[in-house]
């Protein structure tokens, strides 16, 4: 009996995924559990397994194309049973969006465009804002929507055609626009650019955000690492990013309005502590997930950090390890970093960024000595807390750190 | 301009159309020696006399049964209804007879009947004397279901409502009769089948009728001070509804709340916001929100009775969830 693979839903909000590389061709054998294609989706290229044995049949889609979830992508069967192909409308040249014209038949209850019935990619405009983004030859996909739950509405075009209007404010040239950076070939964003473009400028137009940087007396850490070190072999050592995950976890137990998201005009708590940590790959950044970070010893904590970054920079990260994050951490340490403020990771209320830990010249009473000192800045949503909260909180985060034994209990 | 309740205005509507045409002539209970539940017709039995102002047994049925034969025999009967939930008694002779009969007899005669109903809730009468059940009567194509906010409009559409040749049900809302507007002297009228806009404002359109005009103007000051200018259209009449005045002032603002005392379930409000998606899609900037009573028969006691029933504030909050 032939069967439909389809493109599957590998992350709570995947629309589409594109099918980067075909790893079996048309007829040839399959076994359950091969790795049958691998799909990039908005945050990490996935090696989807074959369910069934038996021959590929049919490749639907090329490489390169763009395929809704929920769409036949592949068609496995016997080596010469009769196919029924899905219709499917004529594929474009690799690397155009395929659209099937019909869902299969084989899978009923599932709508036929994204898995979740919502469309793959359109702008939220109130019909009049798009008639007159149309009028006025304005693209919605670039404005920020400042009608409810993001909605471009009227005034988000208007604003845009007032701007427009402003003589040079689009065609000012800046002062390398004639040199010959211009010139370059410029190379089609990625699926993760594109995501994190768009997330970062919808969290930094729709969240207010507000900052309180704290310098820490990072001592007393540096030198509980220096001893569990000691201790621990070579490929496990604890890393100053494992401590602060730990001690921001711990914190955000404490105050847990802080582990929160803001949704649809209200604040939802989250039960569960999952500390996101970022990672900088390749061309962008994922953040990687500790779930219920501030339960786990910290030696495990550090181990399942380790392996899921290195999986996260090959390229080869489960979807649930970079997924369901309730706060982040950023750590920029390692690039000798004094301080920076960090954008919020929507849909969370909070972000930590860590810079270098420091020599420093410290008053001790009378005197001054040479300390060690961290500073960290707490991006926080004011819509979810305000300053007094999140101050309280990084003074949970300062006992944690300057009295880190408590980390290890 | 002198100043008159709504019981004054209709009185004087009803008073003046009997001067004027001897065909017109009243009746229902109470309306006679007793001068009406609710003292419209106060002094008119000693003045017409006992042929023209008829005090009828409690029988809803009869009451409109007998105004459609005297209406298809020639006379101009004004029948009133103690309250619209009676109304459900006639039902048969309302939207079977009155609706019908000139169309089903092709033309031979007219049924120029008014039913005066007294509707709406708020005074602890408990569910099943409370209700606001206009859209009802709207459903039905042969009547014309009036239900004025203003002294003013009661008055020019009730004269306009016993001129009319077809039957016309004419909602008065029964809190509104001590209010006061201003009223001009004389013969005026207005006419059935239009919309009014009461207060100009260039935000968002607030559709709305009878007592909810007022809530509305109410929380239309509330709103100028955050600087939201709320237009207010009174649709005056449920059918015909002209919703000319509500498309070309939606067409400005792009946003619209429509407010109805009676549940919003296939109510005043659906009628209004899919003929406003229907005629004016392209204009729409937020998605239309609807005003009404909570979904339940409406409370007894006094403090749920007021939570049941669109307030001021809930006006305010819909306003504010489309600008």
């Amino acid at each position: 009996m032939a069967e439909t693979v389809s493109m599957p839903k590998l992350g709570f909000d995947m629309a589409e995924g594109t099918v980067v590389r075909w790893m079996k061709r048309e007829g040839e054998d399959v076994k359950k559990g091969e790795v049958l294609v691998e799909i990039e989706t908005d945050k990490a290229t996935v090696e989807v397994e074959a369910q069934a044995s038996g021959v590929l049949r049919k490749q639907l889609v090329t490489e390169g194309a763009i395929v809704p979830v929920g769409a036949p992508i592949a068609i496995l069967g016997a080596a010469d049973e009769p196919l029924e192909l899905p219709s499917m409308a004529k594929s474009g040249p690799p690397g155009l969006p395929t659209t099937p014209v019909e869902a299969p038949k084989a899978a009923p209850g599932r709508a036929a465009a994204g898995g979740d019935g919502r469309e793959p990619v359109r702008a939220k405009a109130s019909p009049v804002a798009r008639r007159l983004a149309v009028e006025h030859a304005i693209d919605l996909a670039g404005l920020g929507g400042s009608g409810p739950k993001g909605r471009i509405v009227k005034r988000d075009v208007e604003a845009a055609i007032a701007a427009r209007s402003i003589p040079g404010y689009e065609a000012a040239p800046s002062p390398l626009a004639a040199s010959a950076i211009t010139e370059r070939a410029n190379p089609p964003l990625s699926k993760l650019r594109t995501t994190i473009g768009k997330r970062m400028q919808g969290a930094k137009q729709q969240i207010p955000h507000f900052y309180l940087t704290a310098e820490l007396d990072a001592a007393p850490l540096m030198a509980l690492r220096e001893q569990a070190n000691a201790r621990l072999p070579e490929s496990g050592k604890l890393s100053v990013t494992d401590l602060l995950v730990k001690a921001a976890a711990l914190a955000l137990r404490e105050i847990p309005n802080l582990n929160a998201s803001f949704a649809e005009g209200q604040i939802v708590r989250h039960n569960a502590v999952n500390v996101g940590v970022a990672v900088a790959v390749d061309d962008g950044l994922l953040t990687v997930v500790v779930r219920d970070a501030d339960q786990k010893p910290l030696r495990m904590l550090g181990q399942e950090l380790q392996a899921m970054i290195a999986r996260v920079r090959e390229g080869r990260a489960r979807p649930e390890e970079i997924e369901g994050s309730t706060f982040t951490v950023s750590n920029l340490g390692m690039y000798d970093i004094d301080h920076f403020i960090a954008i919020i990771n929507p849909p969370e209320a909070a972000i930590l960024a860590v810079g270098s830990v420091r020599d420093v010249p410290v008053i001790r009473g009378d005197e001054i000595g040479i300390g060690k000192r961290l500073k960290v800045t707490l991006s926080a949503d004011h819509r979810v807390t305000d300053g007094a909260e999140a101050a309280r909180w990084l003074q949970v985060l300062r006992g944690f750190v300057e009295d880190p034994l408590a980390l290890l209990l | 301009m002198p100043l008159l309740t709504m019981r004054e205005a209709i009185s004087q509507a009803l008073w003046e159309e009997m001067e004027r045409d001897e065909r017109v002539f009243i009746l229902g209970e109470e309306v006679g020696v007793w001068g009406g539940t609710y003292a419209v017709t106060k002094g008119f039995y000693d003045h017409f006399g006992p042929e023209r102002v008829r005090d009828t047994p409690i029988a809803e049925a009869v009451i409109v049964g007998a105004a459609n034969g005297a209406a298809m025999a020639g006379l101009k009967p004004v029948a009133e209804l103690m309250t619209i939930n009676f109304a459900f008694l006639a039902m048969d002779q309302i939207v079977n007879h009155s609706a019908k009969l000139r169309s089903m007899f092709g033309g031979q005669f007219t049924v120029p009947v008014v039913i005066r109903a007294v509707g709406g809730g708020g005074r602890q009468l408990g569910a099943t004397h409370s209700q606001t059940p206009d859209v009802v009567f709207a459903h039905f194509p042969g009547l014309k279901v009036v239900a004025p906010g203003t002294p003013h409009d009661a008055k020019g559409l009730l004269k306009a409502a016993i001129r009319s040749e077809d039957p016309v049900i004419f909602v008065e809302h029964a809190t509104l009769y001590h209010t006061r507007g201003e009223v001009p002297e004389g013969e005026f009228l207005e006419s059935i089948g239009t919309s009014k806009v009461q207060r100009r404002g260039r935000d968002v359109t607030l559709v709305t009728y009878s007592k909810m005009l007022q809530l509305s103007m109410q929380a239309a000051e509330v709103l100028a001070q955050e600087h939201i200018e709320v237009e207010i259209v009174d649709l005056r009449t449920l059918r015909p509804l002209d919703m000319a005045p509500v498309i070309d002032s939606f067409k400005r603002t792009n946003r619209a709340v429509i407010v109805e005392e009676g549940w919003r379930s296939f109510g005043v409000g659906a009628e209004v916001a899919s003929r406003i998606y229907e005629e004016a899609f392209d204009y729409v900037d937020a998605p239309i929100q609807r005003v009404g009573q909570k979904e339940v028969p409406l409370p007894y006691n006094r403090t749920l009775e007021q939570l049941a029933l669109p307030q001021v504030e809930d006006i305010v909050r819909a306003v504010r969830e489309v600008c």
